[in-house]
């Protein structure tokens, strides 16, 4: 099953074409990564499908980005919403200057959740998923953005898992961590992905192969080729892809 | 040849640093020297809790001016903090970064324009408004307030527009990535996360307000009596010093610097609450 679908979408910043021609779809419950060199758009394509591009003057986009059958760039959708369901992690671990509790409670606060005892519950969850709870349960009030980076970027995820979107965008959620940070965020990965479909973008190609299921190659805006992660890794249809993978450019 | 250069460079800079820190330590003790004689004489309770002003008569007593303060103080920053804190919300959050720098300036400008300006239109426009709508004198601790409430405006507003700006990107993105509205995103975490900067203007727009004295005298009606309402005229601390310190002499005059004392400490109070309660979370 498709989660979401990308037809034909072209996106310029002013008069620069970022995206040309984008078809690609990214499957439920698997880990889509994302590759290719520096400026190719990785990240500019991973924030269509949540819509954060709208965020930024003067940008244009045509074409499609289906989110279970439904265009999200079409008129009647409620980008709130939509946000709700997709959720992002940011290169950069970014909790909020609150407390870990409040940091994670956040997203419930947003969407109406008030009862304390719910949002108890869904913290202890939320932490057990990404397995931040034994560290953080004696530490609830301490403010986030004091805590070591891995921690905080668990915690980024966690405030996600705590409202329950269905697809989780990562723009190289592991390039501010230590490599043993980043076995620890992949390991997460891999829980996650039993419950939610995610795309990932990332510069570290033995990371793609580490972690993905389905591969796709970006350059200069343009996908050149997508597949599954091994038959990209082992043996790419196209020649820059190849090229790329044995890592003559990039 | 460099290095004498240097040290001579640093040695004076000390200096002039330590000169600024010592001014500001000779006045302190200047007016503590002048004003504690007369506290001592009459005794601090009595001076800060009779309000019996008759210095030719030699009774001393600033309690109504110590009310008179507190009330335009605390008015004025009814008045100013909501207003400034919109606006600065508006300005920095709404409102597209050509036209801001054009406007923050602007603002900015309004905290050059003289006090005796300011006192000048409350004289003649709000001071009349409030008599003729509101009833009593006109000249009143709502006239005195409403007035400091618009001169702290620029301090409030350039400052917090600051704070705000600062508040890096990435929490923003944060929260609307979770699908949080603009609304929610600026309240449950830009004003979080700028909030120190926020008390900050309002401690300086505080000081400000605390300290005014020539638009206070011009429409807060100055009478020593305790005000019973806000319709009611009020002078403050400031006020009666300027208004009396060019006749005073003797024990007038040193009753004159020991109200500078109380305000001193007044001030220092209000800055070390104002400070604790930043420091606190
Ligand atoms: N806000 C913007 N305004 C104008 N151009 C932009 C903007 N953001 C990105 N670009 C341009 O769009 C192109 C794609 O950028 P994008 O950030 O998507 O690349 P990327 O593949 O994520 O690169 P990296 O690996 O460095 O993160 C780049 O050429 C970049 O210069
Ligand atoms: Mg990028």
């Amino acid at each position: 099953m498709n989660t979401i679908e990308v037809k034909n979408l072209n996106f310029y910043y002013g008069n620069f074409q970022a995206l040309k021609d984008i078809g690609i779809a990214f499957q439920e419950k698997i880990i889509t990564a994302l590759i290719g060199p520096s400026g190719c758009g990785k990240s500019t394509l991973l924030r269509c499908l949540n819509r954060m591009n709208d965020l930024i003057e003067g940008v244009k986009i045509s074409g499609e980005v289906d989110f279970k059958d439904k265009n999200i760039y079409s008129k009647n959708i409620d980008v709130v919403e939509l946000r709700r369901h997709v959720g992002m992690v940011f290169q950069r671990p970014n909790p909020f200057p609150l407390s870990v509790f409040d940091n994670v409670v956040y997203g419930l606060k947003v969407h109406g959740v008030t009862q304390a005892f719910r949002l108890e519950e869904i913290v202890e969850r939320s932490l057990k998923a990404t397995g931040l709870w034994d560290e953080m349960k004696d530490k609830l009030n301490s403010i986030a953005t004091e805590l070591p980076l891995e921690q905080q970027q668990r915690l980024c995820m966690a405030r996600l898992v705590a409202i329950e979107p269905e697809v989780i965008l990562m723009d190289e959620p592991c390039s501010a961590l230590d490599p043993i940070a980043t076995a620890k965020i992949e390991e997460l990965m891999f829980e996650l992905k039993k419950k939610y479909t995610i795309v990932i973008v990332t510069h570290n190609m033995q990371q793609a192969a580490r972690v993905s299921d389905c591969c796709g190659f970006m350059l200069l805006g343009e996908l050149i080729e997508f597949g599954t992660t091994s038959k990209i890794f082992t043996s790419p249809d196209n020649q820059k892809t190849q090229d790329y993978i044995t890592g003559r450019f990039g | 040849m460099k290095n004498t250069k240097e040290v001579v460079i640093e040695k004076s800079l000390f200096l002039i640093a330590l000169s600024a820190i010592f001014m500001l330590f000779l006045i302190a003790i200047f007016i503590f020297k002048e004003g504690t004689p007369l506290i001592f004489k009459v005794g601090f309770k009595n001076f800060v809790t009779s309000s019996k002003w008759f210095p030719l008569e030699g009774q001393f007593g600033i309690f109504s001016m110590i009310l008179g303060t507190l009330w335009i103080t605390a008015g004025a920053l009814i008045i100013g903090v909501p207003l400034g804190l919109s606006c600065a919300i508006f300005l920095s959050e709404f409102v597209p970064r050509r036209i801001m720098a054009i406007l923050k300036p602007t603002i900015e400008l309004l905290a050059g324009i003289p006090s005796v300006v300011y006192g000048f239109i409350g004289m003649v426009v709000l001071v009349p408004l409030i008599r003729e709508n509101l009833g009593g004198p006109g000249l009143s601790i709502l006239a005195g307030s409403i007035i400091l409430g618009i001169m702290i405006l620029p301090t409030i507003i350039s400052i917090s527009i600051d704070a705000i700006q600062a508040v890096p990107r990435s929490y923003r993105e944060g929260s609307l990535a979770m699908g949080a509205t603009k609304w929610q995103t600026i309240h449950m975490v830009v004003l979080k996360a700028a909030r120190s900067g926020i008390v900050a203007s309002i401690i300086l727009g505080m000081g400000r307000a605390i300290g005014e004295t020539m638009a206070v005298i011009m429409v807060a009606g100055n009478a020593v009596k305790i005000p019973r309402s806000i319709l009611d005229p009020a002078r403050t601390l400031t006020t009666n010093i300027a208004l009396e310190m060019g006749f005073a002499a003797g024990d007038h005059r040193q009753a004159l610097f020991a109200t500078g004392v109380v305000l001193f400490i007044i001030i220092m109070i209000l800055n070390i609450i104002a400070n604790y309660a930043v420091r606190k979370r």
